[in-house]
């Protein structure tokens, strides 16, 4: 297809605006309908599944993804027209991350032509869902250390192991896991990566309570499960490489840089805004007292910052200006913001953050977030990791040393 | 720096950052220090050749942008000043020769008389500079009106401001005057009035900046005729001035913000270095993972006080409605990052970084006069509130 034959992105932006218009709806009346329903469930899992058909039934669905795997072959400037028209309707956005914005993506970048033709195609229609097995309880900034293993038996491969940190995979249907498949090599050189249906046998997904009371992410146990060889995402021996694709676009999601969130991410919605704040000053007798006033001018300041910086991030990463490492910049900058912005409203709302108001008996989702925070700036890899990646990959500085550097997998020195 | 600069802004930005290296070297600038001078006059007049004046200015009046953006390509021009410490009136100049432009464009009955200065100013000949600012450190523009009555055809002034940049080399000021109630018209005004005006004085301030000059304007009668006033209505009257001072200092800001960003870069530029060459315990400073993250922070801050000045720049270019709260954002943040951050930077350097010897300090100074001159960054989120209505 070539750029002679795509639809301005004005008159996409029409479409899109009439159609948004005539089969959405309002985010806040969809909302309204859910009341009391808390966090996430199988529902709301159900739901994005529909909202997605129904964005694919329109012809909106997987705006930047190439034609030939379901999506619409746009640019960047037609997703943003989306984005905007979008804003304030119910959409499909939990799938964003990580299904579109980080594993289609990898997949896009990785995975064989039947897979692609196949998968992406299929998550585009709002059928599948998916999920990353990456994490391990022992392996976290230190992902190339896992130990899920991956033996070949002819044509297939049989994985064991535990993967942690996965979110929502009680609601996913494939997961991209990362797996050993040589302990005999350094960490990075026996890897592989590989596309695992996550409802069968041998799989068992268990949900984590965390501080905030959410049960998003889930702990795996996996269980001498068949793959066929097919299903290898890259090389086998060859998945760090992968991985390493999953982890920037893992970086670009969560710094607002990538080119697949199609409407907000998903994380964004659920942040306090400036006038929520103004709110809570309000009711904490604070409207009037410049100290508040300055704290909810930060907050709101760092929110349009964050937007800015991804922009010019994502735009530089882009064009070749910045190497793809710069996605830590952004990564850095939000989870340092969410522990700032977190702060700060806990400080304006004083006691209304931690004790329930006149309203009902719920606790006051700033105190969660509070509590929370750490969500932020340890999601999506640590801020200490991104501080690593900026000073070694993007100023070039010495790398940390690595005992494990050059050591045979099985001859690595463990805890316990 | 901008990541997206075009072939003709890259070329503005390499011709700048060449001549200013070789020209205002910061040995040579700290030389006009010692001798009490702020600025050298013949590379003013080159600089001119070069564009400096030109860019905010449109075509039609003898101006001219590189990219059909002039603030934008401004910046690049204020970056660059900040990245080598220039002297040089670079922000109060612009500011004034904006402010003409606009009455010029606007066929202002007084256009002849301003087309005149704003010639000079553009060829660097002439040094104009904004004088706005109540003495005591107030910082809203409209609280620093001076007293401008009705007399004659003309205006007497009577009041002071201070911290006005390059006030002890400037030929005009741009003076921000209110005229009182009682006789109208009322409201806002702002006059040219010349340094040779009787009745008005000029004394330098002591700043810390060793690169720029502060002076207090004080005007004891000073008589202006009608010709005087920039920004009156098409059938003559002063006193609508509101909405151009806000137009001022938006570019003011932006600029600041963009040297402030220079300064950053520049810091950050030899500080890196520093970490590579000093060795301690046998292994480069920048091998130490504490430095590194420190390092990782600051690099982080300096791209996103980047990503707000051109977003300021562009919201001002492009006249948005929010113009005002992003460029409030930029300062607020802008500010407080860049002594945050050039001071971390002298630590790095340890006990070289707090010597006279070591250019640190020079972008250290400039860098502070530069978050609490157009508004310190709390000032600015308190006008951010403001403007959100919250």
């Amino acid at each position: 297809m070539t750029a002679a034959v795509l639809e301005s992105v004005e008159s996409f932006r029409q479409r899109a605006r009439e159609w948004l218009a005539a089969n959405l709806t309002p985010e806040a009346e969809a909302r309204g309908h859910r009341a009391g329903a808390a966090g996430r469930d199988e529902g709301v899992w159900q739901r994005a599944r529909e909202l997605q058909a129904t964005l694919h039934a329109g012809g909106f669905a997987g705006i930047t993804f190439p034609r030939e795997y379901g999506g619409l072959g746009l640019t960047l400037a037609h997703q943003r027209a989306f984005n905007a028209e979008a804003a304030g309707y119910e959409l499909p956005v939990l799938l964003n991350i990580p299904t579109f914005a980080i594993c289609c993506a990898t997949l896009l970048d990785m995975a064989s032509e039947e897979i692609k033709r196949e998968h992406i195609a299929a998550a585009i229609r709002g059928e599948e869902i998916f999920v990353q097995f990456l994490s391990e309880p022992g392996s976290g900034s230190d992902l190339a250390s896992v130990k899920t293993r991956a033996d070949r038996r002819r044509d297939s491969f049989i994985l064991s192991g535990t993967k942690i940190w996965s979110s929502a995979a009680y609601a996913a249907d494939y997961a991209l896991c990362l797996a050993r498949t040589n302990w005999d090599v350094p960490k990075h050189e026996g890897l592989t990566m590989f596309l695992v249906k996550v409802r069968q046998p041998g799989v068992e997904v268990r949900q984590i309570r965390q501080v905030d009371g959410s049960s998003e992410f889930c702990q795996e146990f996996i269980d001498g499960v068949e793959v066929p060889a097919s299903n290898v995402v890259g090389e086998v021996n060859g998945g760090w490489t992968v991985a390493s694709r999953q982890l920037f676009h893992e970086r670009s999601a969560m710094g607002g840089t990538s080119p697949f969130i199609s409407g907000r991410h998903p994380s964004k919605g659920r942040m306090t805004s400036a006038h929520e704040l103004a709110g809570l000053a309000r009711s904490a007798g604070r409207a009037a007292d410049p100290a508040a006033r300055e704290l909810i001018a930060e907050y709101h300041s760092l929110d349009r910052i964050e937007t800015w910086l991804a922009d010019r991030v994502g735009t530089a990463i882009r064009s070749g200006a910045l190497p793809p490492a710069a996605s830590s910049l952004t990564r850095l900058f939000s989870g340092e913001a969410i522990t700032r912005r977190a702060e700060i409203a806990l400080e304006v709302a004083g006691p209304l953050a931690a004790m329930s108001g006149p309203a009902g008996p719920a606790v006051p989702p700033v105190g969660v977030r509070f509590i929370a925070r750490q969500g932020g700036s340890l999601g999506g890899g640590s801020t200490e990791m991104a501080r690593n990646i900026i000073s070694e990959r993007l100023l070039a500085m010495p790398r940390e040393h690595a005992a494990d550097k050059g050591v045979p997998f099985s001859q690595v020195k463990r805890g316990r | 720096m901008r990541l997206d600069l075009t072939a003709d802004q890259r070329l503005l930005q390499s011709a700048t950052a060449r001549f200013l290296a070789s020209a205002s070297p910061v040995a040579v600038t700290r030389a006009l220090h010692a001798e009490g001078r702020s600025f050298d006059r013949d590379t003013w007049l080159r600089g001119a050749e070069l564009g400096w004046m030109s860019l905010l200015v449109p075509e039609g009046l003898g101006g001219g942008s590189v990219s059909g953006a002039g603030l934008i390509d401004a910046t690049i021009i204020a970056e660059q000043f900040g990245a080598i410490a220039a002297p040089g009136p670079f922000l109060p100049v612009n500011v004034v020769a904006f402010a003409l432009a606009e009455a010029v464009h606007a066929q202002e009955p007084n256009a002849a008389a301003h087309a005149g200065l704003l010639k000079r100013l553009l060829a660097g000949e002439a040094i104009a500079t904004w004088a706005c600012w109540p003495p005591g450190g107030g910082w809203d523009p409209e609280a620093g009106a001076i007293a401008a009555i009705p007399e004659g055809e003309g205006y007497r002034l009577t009041g002071v401001h201070e911290g006005v940049e390059a006030a002890a080399d400037a030929d005009a000021f741009l003076v921000l005057a209110r005229v009182p109630e009682s006789t109208a018209p009322e409201g806002l005004t702002q006059l040219i009035v010349p340094a040779t005006a009787d009745g008005l004085t000029v004394t330098p301030m002591g700043t810390l900046d060793l690169t720029r000059g502060f002076g207090r304007v004080r005007y004891d009668g000073v008589e202006v005729g009608p010709e005087a006033v920039v920004g009156s209505t098409t059938d003559g009257r002063p006193g609508q001035a509101a909405d151009a001072v806000e137009r001022q200092f938006q570019v003011a800001v932006v600029l600041q913000c963009a040297e402030l960003v220079g300064v950053i870069d520049t810091v950050l530029e030899f500080t890196r270095q520093w970490l590579a060459d000093r060795f301690t315990f046998g292994r480069p400073l920048e091998s130490y993972q504490a430095l590194k993250h420190r390092f990782a922070d600051l690099a982080t801050w300096s791209h996103a006080a980047q990503a707000a000045t051109y977003a300021a720049a562009e919201a001002v270019h492009e006249r948005r409605e929010d113009a005002a709260e992003v460029v409030s954002i930029a300062k607020a943040y802008v500010g407080q990052r860049a002594t945050d951050i050039v001071q971390d930077c002298v630590q790095l350097h340890g006990g070289l970084g707090v010597t006279w010897e070591h250019d640190i300090h020079v972008y250290l100074r400039r860098a502070t006069v530069g978050r609490v001159t157009w508004g310190t960054p709390s000032q600015h989120r308190r006008r951010i509130a403001d403007l959100l209505n919250v």
